[in-house]
């Protein structure tokens, strides 16, 4: 159809690269934030992600070492080594001997300490410290350069908030927290969907027209309503603040969309089938576990995404129903929110607990974006 | 205890607990009360058949009704009384002193902004991403990318543009992407994106198209595909070129699904309340409803008025939810 007549190729070159702009657009944030995962605090707060692979100029305090080691030459006293770590090197652009000054030097000059003595740094790190008595004090000489860094990338702020992180920089409660919310938060809204799809589309009872009503009026009804009466219910009945009120809440909220998609496929299921097996003796429960359910799969499935997605990101139901004040079932987006808020400069932790957050997410709609678009076409009213 | 285990222990419980219901009950229907056996076998059978519907529905109307009919006129009746003077009775006046308040207002102003920018902005998008894709053969590919940001959380978006828009002092490296552009095309000094009045309200609904062109993308896209070839051959037989097929004779054909993507987007951005929570929280007048109404609720604990703004969003979405249950009257029919 494309090439009938008329459009032909420069507007498809046009297409092409709009297409690709479009895609690069829609990338870009989200490859900075996971670039920005992988440096370190200094290279985050030096230059911006898309340098990450480039060297960045930082300013460094660097020290030498301590006066114990010095050698004695002569009438000289003698350190020599590298400002730098074994494995971070760089190349130093200029030096100084006091942080008002940091450049006050070129690579091989000397400066001179007055009592500390005199010293030589070289741009590859490489120092030189004389002095004509013994040196004095405990701690090396403090010297401040600004220096090229290579790029470095480092597994390191995935360690902190996966493991060695305190507090709020630790994500591994809050994961298991997500995780104990989201599971069931999943499955019983299915269940019980799956069972009232199923009356609704294959069993004959006065009221189901209305009920079918109720449940598609249902679907755009904002859950900002429900936070008050229930708060008040869940402390009422004594549930409280809890995984079984968030539990609930998510199976309440969830509901008339998968009732509403599940419906909708059942019906479509072949009355033949059905009938033959009620002729055969099967009850409805049989007919709901053996047919129904094992044929209903790709609705299950498109749901069950849905409803995954929605319960792993969801902030507002578990910041009302499921958070306390001692925070020990706290999830992965309110701890985020927390961390926003306590140290919003620090990327290093900020882009890293994003990433362990959305990450699940992400290999979910990769792996199942087929179940995902196909629920999205059936049920495109919520 | 590990928090694994506990996060197992009771997901079966939970789990288990709502399997048990549908099976149990069934078994009792059918065991204890009708047994479908002896000498009223066949009107046992009536009568359980009778009543199994609503076992298969008691859950999920109980769910219904509690968590979404109950909180609606529930609500209304907690906006018209005061929770101080213990639950009195005082007609409007929580609506009037809401209304007393600019920030309200400035919600209500915001709210509308975000009402006409986001859907226009997701569906136009959405449209244009649909048909630039259709006819490329890496089309698939850029089209999950783009719809990638749907399994993204409103805060991880927020976590992810505000690196975006990060702002540093003047004369040193930018590590946001906008500061780093703006200058290097010639911005004299970097912003505070969020913190500028007004504006901010657009740079927070970027995100939100970010996130919900994919969606109107996937559902235009198959309204695209569901077009008779015939109509459009026709066109290009005519000497139609490629912007009037577009325009005359595409989107007409798909206007219906183009309405329901809008209807669909709308009432998310009126549930919307995490990304301006995690980035700005209402400050630098970028107030929404959904945000405004948590802030009294949770952090002024005034319920009164916190049931008022709730709704004036459930009067909001009134006209789609009208809307839908008429169209879904007419397909059933």
């Amino acid at each position: 159809m494309d090439n009938i007549a008329g459009s032909k190729s420069s507007l498809t070159w046009a297409v092409h690269i709009s297409v690709a702009f479009l895609v690069l657009l829609w990338l870009t944030p989200t490859l900075g934030l996971f670039v920005s995962s992988f440096r370190t605090v200094d290279q985050i707060q030096a230059s911006g992600w898309w340098k990450a692979p480039f060297a960045t100029e930082q300013n460094l305090t660097l020290r030498t070492a301590s006066p114990d080691t010095a050698v004695r030459q002569g009438d000289l006293f003698i350190i020599e080594g590298n400002v730098f770590d074994e494995d971070a090197r760089g190349e130093i652009a200029s030096w100084g001997i006091s942080s008002r000054d940091i450049n006050a030097f070129q690579p091989g000059e000397t400066a001179d300490l007055r009592r500390e003595g005199r010293v030589t740094l070289q741009a590859n790190g490489d120092y030189r410290l004389e002095n004509d008595g013994p040196f004095e004090g405990s701690r090396g000489v403090r010297l401040f350069a600004t220096a090229e860094v290579p790029p470095e990338l480092t597994l390191e702020n995935y360690e902190t908030v996966l493991s060695s992180g305190r507090g709020n920089d630790n994500m591994a409660k809050a994961f298991f927290n997500t995780l104990t919310v989201t599971i069931p938060a999943t499955i019983i809204p299915i269940v019980v969907a799956a069972f009232a799809a199923f009356a609704l589309a294959w069993m004959d009872f006065p009221g189901r027209a209305i009920l079918i009503a109720c449940v598609v009026g249902l679907l755009v009804v904002p859950l900002q309503l429900a936070l008050i009466p229930l708060l008040k219910l869940h402390l009422g009945i004594g549930i409280g603040k809890g995984y079984l009120g968030v539990w609930l809440a998510h199976t309440g909220f969830g509901l008339p969309l998968a009732i509403y998609l599940l419906r909708n496929y059942m019906v479509g299921l072949p009355r033949d089938i059905i009938e033959n097996a009620r002729v055969d003796g099967a009850t409805d429960f049989q007919i709901f576990t053996k047919i129904i359910l094992p044929l209903s799969f790709p609705a299950l499935a498109s749901f069950a995404i849905f409803q995954f997605l929605w319960t792993w990101n969801d902030l507002l139901v578990a910041k009302v129903f499921l958070i306390d004040s001692t925070g020990q079932t706290t999830v992965m987006t309110n701890q985020i929110v927390e961390l926003l808020g306590t140290r919003g400069g620090n990327w290093e932790i900020l882009a890293t607990a994003a990433f362990v957050s959305i990450a699940v997410p992400l290999l979910v709609f990769f792996a199942m974006q087929k179940y995902l678009v196909r629920g999205l076409l059936a049920g495109s009213v919520k | 205890m590990h928090p694994a285990i506990l996060g197992l222990t009771t997901i079966v419980l939970g789990v288990g607990g709502c399997l048990a219901y549908f099976y149990l009950s069934n078994q009792f229907l059918d065991k204890v009360l009708f047994p479908a056996s002896g000498p009223h076998a066949g009107r046992n059978i009536n009568r359980a058949n009778m009543i199994r519907p609503w076992l298969f529905l008691f859950p999920a109307i109980f769910a219904l009704g509690l968590y979404l009919a109950y909180p609606v006129f529930e609500t209304l009746r907690l906006s018209l009384t005061d929770r101080d003077e213990g639950g009195a009775f005082i007609g409007l006046a929580n609506y009037s002193q809401m209304m007393s308040e600019p920030k309200f207002w400035e919600a209500m102003r915001n709210n509308m902004l975000w009402l006409v920018v986001v859907p226009a902005a997701s569906t136009a998008l959405g449209l244009l991403v649909a048909q630039l894709t259709d006819r490329i053969r890496w089309g698939n590919f850029a089209k999950s990318l783009i719809f990638m940001p749907m399994a993204i959380s409103f805060v991880g978006a927020a976590v992810i543009w505000k690196l975006v828009y990060d702002a540093r002092p003047e004369g040193t490296d930018q590590i946001g992407m906008l500061n780093a552009l703006y200058i290097f095309f010639g911005g004299d000094m970097p912003q505070t994106w969020l913190t500028i009045p007004f504006w901010n309200n657009f740079f927070l609904m970027v995100v939100l198209v970010w996130i919900q062109t994919g969606f109107a993308m996937v559902i235009l896209s198959a309204a695209l595909r569901g077009i008779p070839e015939e109509t459009i051959e026709a066109a290009i037989v005519d000497g139609a070129n490629p912007f009037q097929i577009f325009f005359k004779i595409k989107v007409p054909q798909i206007m219906g699904t183009i309405v329901v993507v809008w209807t669909t987007i709308t009432i998310t951005v009126l549930k919307v309340f995490d990304i301006v929570f995690a980035m700005t929280n209402g400050q630098w007048e970028t107030q929404v409803l959904a945000n405004y109404m948590y802030d009294k609720l949770f952090r002024a604990n005034d319920w009164g008025v916190g049931s008022a703004a709730a709704m004036v969003i459930m009067l909001l979405v009134t006209p789609i939810l009208v809307w839908n249950v008429y169209n879904a009257r007419k397909e059933m029919r």
